[in-house]
């Protein structure tokens, strides 16, 4: 077993722990934490595939940016656990049936001879001085230049929803329009009524 | 390193929605409150500026640019101009439906043309990259949708139920897509096409990826077993909605699956007919079954969604041109039978009423005779009854199951057919032999009338003189393939 071997197989057991741990976490603060370690993990392997750029990407924008974020999230939010949880146990046989053949069904598949290291070798290694960070910026902005607008678009999309779907305009607030406020006259708030006077019965 | 340009001629028809869709977002900002049919209008015109321009720039061959990632063929331009008129057939009859529901707003029209130029770039991918994007954008656009009306408990589960099996469907799309990159080395259709029938490459790979990719298309395209969601949306969502959702997307899933089992994975028909015979048959069944059990008209009609979906299906399974234009011509009736049934449903709800019940369709001929008969048209076209559009939809998928020599698949798709006419004949019994339970007046607009009766009579027209459609199909598949 080569070094590269260990570091994937550390890497690997921790990525599947973590993310083990994400979904069985009690806390929701801990689990955003293992998704944490999650991805760091992930970012080894990717390190491991030569993909420098992504995985320097993956640690800066979401564990950096994104689960900080999210973090600062689930803190404010006061999430009802008892009632997350409810039908948990009720439903946990199932699920866990279905998890199980699915996962005895893919051992089956990805442990068969078509996926062994024979079968799809691994790509040839590239020279110590091969960018990946410049031929990425190369192939984005040329040859694939339209799914890259694609992509933008689909941001456009979520930014729209999520206005759509957030906003609302309040009926009910009370907020005071100063410039209505001095433009009010007095005939706006008093009518004078001249009425007939009336008799003593 | 030399970068050309691409040809962006191709494209004109998306950069143009696109433009325009950011223009209805700015007018809608600006003039929103103050005139609320600016979207609408905008919205209506670049639609029609889509249709000349892809109507100007029709040319016979077969074009990739983008670095081969856009494909733009006959298929591709008779496809969009469908989606087209659809999507401004769709937001004509949803006009006075939402804006009693307080939801004519800017958003809805955007998420619409969003929506469209989704279903465009699926329809003209030849890359799995853009096949995907496409249809994340169309997805995206049509969860916010579900659940534009926020006040509405069964909207807001509607869109969470879509959304969340949505995701775990493009995640089997993308799990199946990456084994076939992983096994081909490339995600550009052609090479696929090429690198599969070069033949050195492990057939057991790409079957895992089919699998992943067959369930993921079957999601999109509600067919059984993976058509759970169907039911719900179709129930939660508006009207309206469900009327955008049931109908143009249908088209573009036809495009995504040409371009992806056919074109694609075209060298690998033999596996994937399989797989379509099973989604077929139990989409059938339990479409036609399921549908039978409720009396939600918007549940029933998506239990028949998926039945037509699984009859479409089988058009595909003869993997020939024959059946290919079968299934064309199928999912274009389809969605015209589809536009005029939720025409009428938005037709009789009105403000803080829907008509959603089978009972509300009690004695509508004796509250409009003209309605009625459209109605009996529809369900008769559903149904499959001369001299309606819907027979020879059905007949011309069934001769190209008969082609490819699957007779014992034929009768059972006439026997499940049977069962279908079943629900959609009471619709009409219910119409024609019952006493209305209300007198409300049905006093729909003027384009709304104009269109809905021309859709009914087109169901007449094309029942009577199919030629024209049908050969339009096949003229679009043979050109393509």
């Amino acid at each position: 077993m080569s070094f590269a071997d260990i570091i994937f197989y550390f890497f690997s057991a921790v990525l599947v722990a973590s993310a083990l741990g994400v979904i069985t976490a009690r806390n929701p603060v801990h689990s955003a934490l293992l998704l944490v370690l999650a991805f760091f993990a992930s970012a080894g392997l990717w390190l491991l595939l030569e993909a420098e750029f992504l995985a320097i990407t993956l640690v800066l924008v979401y564990v950096g940016a994104v689960m900080v974020l999210f973090l600062f999230v689930v803190m404010m939010l006061d999430i009802n656990l008892a009632r997350l949880r409810e039908g948990f146990w009720k439903w946990f046989p199932f699920g866990l049936l279905l998890g199980l053949v699915m996962s005895i069904e893919m051992a089956m598949v990805l442990t068969g001879k078509q996926f062994g290291a024979n079968e799809l070798p691994a790509p040839a290694a590239r020279a110590a001085d091969y960018s990946n960070t410049k031929e990425l910026g190369r192939l984005i902005y040329t040859e694939y230049v339209y799914a890259f607008e694609l992509a933008a678009v689909i941001l456009l999309v979520a930014i729209v929803a999520a206005i759509a779907l957030t906003l609302r305009q309040r009926g009910e607030s009370k907020s005071m329009d100063v410039a209505k406020q001095v433009a009010v006259k007095r005939e706006d708030r008093i009518r004078l009524v001249s009425m007939a006077s009336e008799k003593k019965e | 390193m030399n970068f050309m340009l691409p040809n962006f001629a191709p494209a004109y028809p998306e950069i143009f929605l696109l433009v325009m869709v950011c223009g209805v977002l700015m007018a809608d900002l600006a003039w929103g409150d103050k005139k609320p049919g600016t979207a609408y209008l905008l919205a209506q015109l670049a639609l029609f500026g889509c249709m000349l321009i892809t109507f100007g720039t029709l040319q016979p061959d077969t074009i990739h640019t983008f670095s081969g990632m856009f494909v733009d063929d006959t298929l591709a331009d008779i496809l969009k101009m469908l989606v087209y008129i659809t999507v401004s057939v769709v937001l004509v009859y949803s006009r006075t439906y939402i804006s009693d529901r307080g939801i004519l707003s800017g958003e809805f029209f955007s998420l619409a043309l969003f929506a469209t130029l989704g279903m465009m770039v699926m329809i003209s991918a030849s890359h799995f990259m853009t096949l995907y994007l496409g249809l994340e954008l169309l997805s995206l656009s049509l969860y916010a949708m579900v659940a534009l009306r926020r006040d509405s408990a069964g909207a807001t589960e509607a869109a969470i139920k879509f959304f969340v099996l949505g995701a775990l469907a493009s995640g089997f799309l993308l799990y199946g897509m990456s084994m076939i990159y992983g096994a081909t080395g490339s995600l550009d259709i052609g090479s696929v096409t090429k690198a599969i029938e070069g033949g050195v490459i492990s057939r057991g790979v790409l079957v895992v990826g089919l699998v992943f990719i067959v369930a993921g298309i079957s999601f999109k395209l509600s067919a059984a077993p993976f058509h759970m969601w169907a039911p719900d949306v179709y129930e939660g969502a508006s009207s309206a909605v469900v009327l955008f959702v049931g109908s143009a997307p249908k088209l573009a899933a036809f495009g995504f699956v040409m371009r992806l089992l056919v074109e694609g994975l075209g060298a690998m028909s033999g596996d994937w007919q399989g797989m379509l015979i099973i989604l077929a048959i139990t989409s059938m069944v339990i479409g036609n079954i399921a549908a039978i059990a409720q009396s939600n008209i918007k549940r029933m009609l998506a239990y028949s969604t998926i039945s037509h979906m699984g009859f479409m299906l089988l058009g595909l399974i003869g993997a020939n041109e024959n059946g290919y234009s079968a299934a064309m011509f199928y999912v274009v009736v389809y969605v015209l039978m589809t536009m005029g049934t939720f025409g009428i449903i938005m037709l009789l709800s009105r403000a803080g009423f829907e008509a959603d019940k089978l009972d509300d369709y009690k004695g509508l001929n004796r509250r409009n005779p003209w309605y009625a008969f459209i109605m009996l048209l529809l369900m008769f076209s559903m149904a499959g009854i001369p001299p309606t559009v819907g027979i020879y939809a059905k007949l011309s998928v069934l001769q190209a199951v008969l082609n490819a020599g699957y007779t014992w698949l034929a009768v059972l798709a006439v026997l499940l057919s049977l069962i279908g006419v079943f629900y959609y004949l009471r619709i009409v019994k219910l119409m024609y032999f019952d006493e209305p339970e209300t007198d409300a007046v049905i006093a729909p607009k003027g384009d709304v009338r104009v269109l809905l009766s021309a859709n009914g009579l087109a169901i007449l027209a094309f029942g009577i003189f199919p030629q024209s459609l049908i050969a339009l199909c096949t003229y679009a598949i043979q050109h393509s393939t």
